[in-house]
C-alpha cells in the first residue's frame, strides 16, 4: 500500500549519484534544480505518506506499523541484517520534518551558494545527506539504522569540510567525524551486545506498541533469554547505544564538535546541525523507548542528568559567545538536551495497559519539541545565513542596527526567537511547556532547573537578537558595503518556516487552552493512543512569566546604543566571562586527555609493539629466508669438481638407502 | 700373473692422480692402459687387448700429449700449485665412501663362476658378428658408432677452429 | 682360475681412484685423464663378467669394444673444448671456467 515510499529513499540517492558523477559538467543552475526537484518530489511523497498514514483508522486505538519493504541483506546464522522501510508514527513525523527542512535548505542554497565553486558537489552531498537521514528514520532494523547513522556522519564530514581549502574547515570536519565515530563505537558495541543476547536486530513489526504487554523492538528475538542471562545486560546495551546517540546529538562531553561544525556553509548548519542529524540520538531513544521503559528504567536517570547538565552548560556558554553561529550552535545543544530530558523523565508507570500520564507526556513532548525546534532553529540559522551574507562576517561586533536594512530577516528572526523563548502562540511554547510539565512530575528539582535554563535560553537569544538588529551600527563596515536584504530564494524559506512555527504555535496554544482534540499528541505518543494535551495552567503561566522577564532583562541590557551594564558585568567577572567564552575549556580538556593520556600511554606503546614486534617478526622471517638463501648459494659455485663430489655422494647415499630398504 | 698386473695398474693409477706434473700423469695413464690391455689378454680377449693398445694406448695418449703441449705450458714447467688439503680430504672421503659401498655390494652378492674353456674368441666370429644383422649381431651399434665418430670429429673441428678475423 | 671377485675389486679400486682424481685435480687435462681411468675400470668389469660369468655370449666384449671407441671420440671432443677454453680464458685451470658469481 505504501509502495511509493521506496521512492522517498531512492530519489535522493539517484540525485546524489547523478550530481556526484556528472555534476561538474553541468551548469550550477541545472545541478541545483535537479537536487531541489528530486527533493520536492520527496517532500510531496512524504506528505502523502503522512496523510495516508495518519488518515487511516487506528486498530485498538493505536496506529498500525507498516513495513512496505523489508529484505534480508546479510543472513548470519541466527541474526540477519535487513534493509527496509518501517512506517510508524515517529518515523512518519520525522519524514515530514526532514523533507520540509531539507527542501527549504535546497531552495535557500540557490541564493546562498550562488557563485560558489563546487556548487554541484554541494547539492550532491545534500542529496546524500537527505537520503541517509531518511534511511535512518525509516530503518527496519538497528543495523540499518547504524549503517545510515554512519552515512549521515560521512555526509556531515563532507559538508562541514566543504570549504576544504580552508584549514579550520578541514580541522572541524575531522573533529566532527572523529568524535561521532568514537561515540559510534559504543553504539556498535551496544548493538552487538543486543544481537548476541537477543538474537535479533529487527524492530518489532507486530503492529501494536502497547507497552507493558511485551511487544517491544527486537520482537523477533528472545528478550526473555537476555533478561534471564542477567538483569544488567539490556540496560548496559541500551546505555552503550545512548552514548552513541549522545555523540551524534552533541551531549556533554561529546559536544565539542558541534560548535566547530559551524565552519561549514550556513544552510548545512541549518539542515544538519540544527534540524536533522543532531536529533538522530533523540530519535534513537524514541525508537528504543519501549525497551527503556520495560527493562532499563533506572538507566533513564543517566539520560536525564546528562541532558540537564548539557542544557545548563550550553546555555551558560551561549551567553558569552560573540559569533552568531556559535550562539546558535550552543542553543541547539541546549535544546536537544531538553528533548533528551523529556524522553528521560518518562518513568514507567503502568496502570494496566495504559501508561501513566507523565510517561506519555515526556515522550510526546520530546518528539513535539523535536518537530518545532527543527522548524524554528532552521529558520534562525537560515536567517543568520542571510545576515552573514549581508555583512560578510560571523562576528556580532560587526553587526548592529541591521533592522533597517533587512526587514524580512528581522521579522522572521524575531518570530523564531520568540518561539525558542517559549512565548504563547508560538510553537516553542507548547513543546517547551510540556517538557517542563513532565519534568515537574518527575521531580521538582529537575523541573525548576529546566525552567531556569529556559529563562537563560530566552536571555541569550534575545541578547543575540538585539546585538544583530539593534544597538550601534558599525558605520565603517557599512560604508564599504551597505547590507542589503537577501534575495527571494533566501527569504522565502524563512517565511515558510515562520509560517509553520506560528501556525503550529497558534493551533496548539489555543487547542491546549480550549481543549481541542487532534493536536500533536493525537499522532505521536508513547503508547500510540490518542493523547490530548492538557495544559497545566500553573506551569504554563510560570514559564511564560519567566520567559518574559528574561526578555525584558535582555532588552534592558542589550537594546540600547551602548551597553553599560554588560560592560560592567564584564569588568566584574572577567575570568568567568573568559571561561564561558572559551566554552569552559572543554576543548582543552579533550586535547589534554587525548594527547597526554591516550597518545602517550596507550598509542605509543601499541605503535612500538606494532613496529618492533609485529613488523619485527616478519622482518626476522625475511632475514632468515635471506640468510638461508645466502648459505645455500655456495652450492652453485660453477666448480665442476664440487658438482662431481655431490654427484658421487648422492649416488652413494641413494645406493645405501636402496640397500637398506 | 694377475696379481702383478693388478698391482701395476693400481700403482700407476695412484701415481697418475697424485702427481703434480701433467706429463707424468699422462705417462702413468699410458701404463694403466697397457696394464688393462694385459688384463684383457689374461682373459683371452686378444682382439680386445689389441684394440685397446691400438686405440687407447696409441691414439688417445698421443692426443692427450699434444693437448698438454698446446694448453698447459705452465704445468709442463712444473709450476703448478699444490692441491689444497681440504679438496684432497673431500675427494678422498668421497672415493673411499663410494669404494666401501661398491665393495659391499659386489662382495655380498654371490656370483657363481662357471668353468670355461681357455679358448679365445675366433676372429672370424667377431667379424661376422660385428656386421651381421641377425640375432645377437652387432651391425646396429656398429653403424651407430660410425655416425657417432663422424659427429665427434666434426664437432671437435668446429669447436676448436680458430675464430675468423672480424 | 682367478675368481671373479678379484676382477671386481680391481675394477672398483681403479674406478674410485679415477673419481678421486676427478674431484681433486685442478688441471682440466688431468681431470680428463681421470675420466679415462674410470672408463677403463668399467671396461675391465664388462670383460671379466662376460668371460667368467656368461661365457656363452659375446656381449661384454662388444660392449667393451664400443666403449673404447666412444671414449676415444669423446676425449677428442673434450680436448677441443679445452683448447677453446684455453683460448678464451687463457688458463687451463678448472677455476677459470667458473663464471657464476661467488
Amino acid at each position: 500500500m505504501f509502495s511509493y515510499t521506496l521512492f522517498i529513499m531512492l530519489l535522493p540517492l539517484l540525485s546524489f549519484i547523478v550530481l556526484g558523477l556528472a555534476g561538474m559538467k553541468m551548469q550550477h543552475k541545472v545541478a541545483g534544480l535537479i537536487g531541489t526537484c528530486s527533493l520536492g518530489i520527496v517532500t510531496i511523497l512524504s506528505y502523502l505518506t503522512a496523510f495516508q498514514y495518519f488518515g487511516m483508522d487506528r486498530v485498538d486505538g493505536v496506529y498500525q506499523t507498516f513495513v512496505p519493504y523489508n529484505f534480508t541483506w546479510l543472513p548470519l546464522g541466527n541474526l540477519h541484517f535487513d534493509l527496509g522501510i518501517l512506517l510508524d508514527p515517529i518515523s512518519v513525523m520525522m519524514l515530514i520534518v526532514i523533507s520540509t527542512v531539507s527542501l527549504m535548505v535546497h531552495i535557500y542554497s540557490f541564493g546562498y551558494m550562488h557563485g560558489e565553486k563546487g556548487f554541484q558537489r554541494y547539492y550532491a552531498f545534500l542529496s546524500l545527506f537527505t537520503m541517509s537521514m531518511l534511511g535512518l528514520v525509516l530503518a527496519t532494523n538497528i543495523f540499518q539504522m547504524y549503517m545510515f547513522w554512519e552515512l549521515v556522519g560521512v555526509s556531515s564530514y563532507l559538508l562541514i569540510g566543504f570549504y576544504y581549502p580552508l584549514k579550520p574547515a578541514i580541522a572541524a570536519s575531522k573533529k566532527a567525524f572523529i568524535v561521532t565515530r568514537f561515540a559510534d563505537m559504543f553504539f556498535l558495541v551496544g548493538i552487538l551486545t543486543f544481537g548476541y543476547f537477543v538474537d535479533s536486530f529487527s524492530f518489532s513489526f507486530a503492529g501494536d506498541i502497547v507497552m507493558g504487554q511485551g511487544t517491544t523492538p527486537f520482537i523477533e528475538g528472545n528478550i526473555a533469554k537476555a533478561v534471564a542471562a542477567g538483569g544488567f545486560i539490556i540496560p548496559t546495551a541500551l546505555v552503550l547505544m545512548f552514548i552513541g546517540g549522545a555523540g551524534k546529538s552533541a551531549m556533554f562531553p561529546l559536544h565539542i564538535w558541534l560548535p566547530d561544525a559551524m565552519e561549514g556553509p550556513t544552510p548545512v548548519s541549518a539542515l544538519i546541525h540544527a534540524a536533522t542529524m543532531v536529533v538522530a540520538g533523540v530519535f534513537q531513544i524514541a525508537r528504543m523507548f519501549p525497551l527503556w521503559i520495560e527493562y532499563a528504567p533506572q538507566a533513564m536517570s543517566i539520560v536525564v542528568w546528562v541532558g540537564v547538565f548539557t542544557a545548563f552548560y550550553a546555555a551558560a556558554v551561549a551567553c558569552a559567545q560573540s559569533d552568531i553561529k556559535r550562539v546558535l550552535a550552543f542553543s541547539t545543544i541546549s535544546q536537544i538536551a531538553f528533548m533528551m530530558v523529556a524522553l528521560g523523565v518518562s518513568l514507567p508507570g503502568h496502570h494496566g495497559a495504559v501508561l501513566d500520564n507523565h510517561a506519555q507526556l515526556g515522550y510526546m513532548a520530546g518528539m513535539f519539541h523535536l518537530f518545532t525546534h527543527a522548524m524554528f532553529k532552521a529558520c534562525l540559522f537560515l536567517g543568520a545565513g542571510c545576515i552573514i551574507h549581508a555583512v560578510h562576517s560571523n562576528e556580532m561586533a560587526l553587526m548592529g542596527g541591521l533592522r533597517k536594512y533587512m526587514p524580512i530577516t528581522h521579522i522572521t528572526f524575531l518570530i523564531s526567537c520568540l518561539a525558542i523563548a517559549g512565548i504563547p502562540f508560538f510553537s516553542g511554547f507548547s513543546s517547551k511547556d510540556e517538557i517542563i510539565t513532565a519534568c515537574m512530575e518527575y521531580s521538582p528539582v529537575v523541573g525548576w532547573i529546566m525552567t531556569g535554563i529556559a529563562a537563560m535560553t530566552a536571555f541569550y537569544m534575545f541578547r543575540l537578537y538585539y546585538g544583530i538588529f539593534w544597538g550601534t551600527e558599525n558605520k565603517e563596515a557599512h560604508e564599504h558595503h551597505t547590507p542589503h536584504e537577501a534575495p527571494l530564494t533566501m527569504t522565502i524559506p524563512l517565511i515558510v518556516l515562520c509560517v509553520i512555527t506560528v501556525g503550529v504555535g497558534v493551533y496548539t496554544t489555543l487547542g491546549g487552552f480550549m481543549e481541542w482534540g487532534g493536536s500533536f499528541g493525537s499522532y505521536v505518543s508513547a503508547a500510540g493512543t490518542d493523547y490530548t494535551i492538557h495544559f497545566n495552567t500553573q506551569i504554563a503561566l510560570t514559564s511564560t512569566v519567566i520567559a518574559i522577564l528574561s526578555i525584558c532583562l535582555a532588552t534592558y541590557i542589550y537594546k540600547g546604543e551602548s551597553q553599560p551594564i554588560a560592560d560592567r558585568l564584564y569588568k566584574t567577572f572577567p575570568k568567568l566571562h573568559r571561561a564561558a567564552y572559551k566554552r569552559f575549556y572543554q576543548d582543552e580538556i579533550w586535547q589534554y586527555v587525548t594527547h597526554r593520556i591516550i597518545f602517550r600511554c596507550v598509542s605509543t606503546p601499541i605503535a612500538w609493539f606494532d613496529r618492533h614486534v609485529v613488523d619485527g617478526t616478519f622482518n626476522f622471517l625475511a632475514w632468515g629466508a635471506n640468510e638461508a638463501g645466502e648459505s645455500i648459494r655456495s652450492w652453485q659455485s660453477g666448480d665442476v669438481r664440487q658438482y662431481a663430489v655431490w654427484f658421487i655422494t648422492g649416488t652413494v647415499a641413494l645406493t645405501l638407502i636402496l640397500l637398506c630398504i | 700373473m694377475f696379481i702383478i698386473l693388478a698391482v701395476f695398474i693400481i700403482v700407476s693409477a695412484l701415481m697418475c692422480v697424485a702427481t703434480t706434473r701433467i706429463v707424468r700423469a699422462a705417462t702413468f695413464m699410458l701404463f694403466v692402459l697397457l696394464g688393462v690391455a694385459g688384463i684383457y689378454f689374461l682373459l683371452d680377449y686378444t682382439f680386445l687387448g689389441a684394440a685397446q693398445i691400438a686405440v687407447y694406448a696409441g691414439g688417445v695418449t698421443m692426443v692427450f700429449v699434444f693437448a698438454i703441449q698446446l694448453v698447459s705450458k705452465r704445468a709442463l714447467q712444473g709450476l703448478e700449485k699444490r692441491v689444497k688439503a681440504g679438496t684432497m680430504a673431500v675427494g678422498a672421503l668421497c672415493a673411499l665412501a663410494g669404494l666401501a659401498v661398491v665393495s659391499l655390494i659386489l662382495l655380498k652378492a654371490g656370483f657363481l663362476t662357471q668353468e670355461i674353456a681357455n679358448v679365445e674368441v675366433p676372429m672370424k666370429e667377431i667379424g661376422t658378428a660385428l656386421v651381421g644383422s641377425g640375432k645377437y649381431q652387432y651391425v646396429l651399434p656398429f653403424e651407430f658408432i660410425s655416425v657417432f665418430l663422424l659427429a665427434c670429429i666434426i664437432g671437435g673441428l668446429v669447436v676448436a677452429r680458430k675464430e675468423e678475423e672480424a | 682360475m682367478i675368481p671373479v671377485e678379484c676382477y671386481f675389486a680391481l675394477s672398483a679400486i681403479l674406478f674410485f681412484i679415477g673419481v678421486y682424481g676427478f674431484t681433486t685435480r685442478r688441471n682440466l687435462i688431468a681431470m680428463l685423464i681421470s675420466v679415462e681411468l674410470i672408463l677403463n675400470a668399467v671396461d675391465i668389469n664388462f670383460a671379466a663378467i662376460n668371460r667368467l660369468l656368461y661365457p656363452n655370449g659375446n656381449e661384454g666384449m662388444f660392449m667393451t669394444l664400443f666403449v673404447i671407441g666412444v671414449a676415444a671420440a669423446e676425449s677428442a671432443v673434450a680436448i677441443s673444448i679445452i683448447i677453446n677454453v684455453y683460448r678464451k680464458f687463457k688458463s687451463d685451470s678448472v677455476d677459470a671456467i667458473k663464471n657464476l658469481k661467488r
